[in-house]
């Protein structure tokens, strides 16, 4: 199981979370200008590494609020969270 | 112009009706106050303030000026007296009075952190139905929590003035600690009290047994 970090509540079990998939992944700046393959590309498609990943989990059974996670996808690793929007802590690839 | 009572028709109920209260003759008789023991704390008045981030200050003193402690620190809860404010989350505070109505309480808290301009810097919502009190207290709260709680709850991390919401027994509940008895408060959803309470009398037979 994970340990995850929580901004707000410190570290928790990974029962007590959702997992909400890739975080920072920013909204198209005019919208109106994608044709339908890059908005297709901005709603389903994400990253899926092997190694530091920035994910977002849900705190469903604490303080409820969304928080961004760096974790290593290959060994569980988890190097920090933040706030959402908060700077993350960078892991050299 | 009374109307006539008809006597094969039961009377409507007027009681209130606790969500434990059904258990209320088992928890009295598992443990001892050598061991451990469980009972329900029924019908508190819970008031849920949740706090706009740039209103934070502003409801934070009028909210403390009316339930007469400052609004907690995360991860813990305040009050001396009657009303407990409890941290929820960033911006969500939890106040449980026993001496107040839900009702009242709230036009109470809305009042004083909204004035007349009408809960301008907070929202304020009566959820005294939502959850019922449970307290642990004992000796051996703490060892029977461990069986379904994945908290740290050693005195070194979680002591009295500590409140969190977390997992118990895969249940979401909200765990105050009110002394170094130690004694737990457990805020637990109406529709989770059957369930939880039945898990906690059986986490409770280990510790309660005569040796």
């Amino acid at each position: 199981m994970l340990l995850i970090p929580c901004p707000w509540c410190g570290p928790r079990d990974e029962a007590e979370f959702r997992y909400g998939g890739q975080a920072r992944v920013a909204y198209p700046e005019d919208p109106w200008a994608l044709d339908d393959t890059a908005w297709a590309e901005y709603l389903f498609v994400r990253d899926n590494p092997e190694g530091w990943f920035a994910e977002r989990w849900f705190h469903t059974a604490g303080c409820r609020r969304w928080c961004d996670v760096m974790r290593d996808t290959a060994t569980n690793r988890v190097a920090g969270s933040a706030p959402t929007g908060a700077s993350l802590t960078e892991v050299t690839k | 112009m009374d109307e006539a009572v008809n006597p094969t028709l039961p009377l409507p109920r007027v009681e209130r009706q606790s969500p434990a209260g059904h258990l209320a003759q088992r928890c009295a008789a598992t443990g001892s106050d050598s061991t451990v023991t469980l009972y329900e704390v029924p019908f508190l008045a819970q008031v849920e303030l949740r706090v706009d981030p740039g209103e934070e200050r502003c409801a934070a003193r009028t909210a403390g000026e009316f339930l007469g402690c400052a609004l907690p620190e995360p991860g813990r809860w305040t009050g001396h007296g009657r009303p407990h404010a409890l941290w929820c989350g960033p911006g969500w505070y939890l106040v449980v009075d026993d001496s107040a109505t839900g009702r009242g309480l709230a036009a109470g808290l809305a009042a004083a952190v909204g004035g007349e301009y009408g809960a301008q810097c907070a929202s304020v919502v009566d959820v005294s139905a939502q959850r019922t009190v449970l307290e642990l207290r004992g000796p051996r709260a703490r060892e029977v929590l461990a069986h379904g709680c994945d908290l740290d709850l050693h005195p070194r991390r979680f002591g009295p003035g500590n409140y969190t919401h977390t997992l118990l027994a895969k249940a979401t509940v909200g765990l105050q600690q009110l002394d170094n008895g130690p004694t737990y408060r457990l805020l637990v959803r109406a529709s989770y009290a059957d369930y939880l309470v039945n898990w906690l009398l059986d986490a409770m037979c280990e510790h309660v047994m005569e040796h």
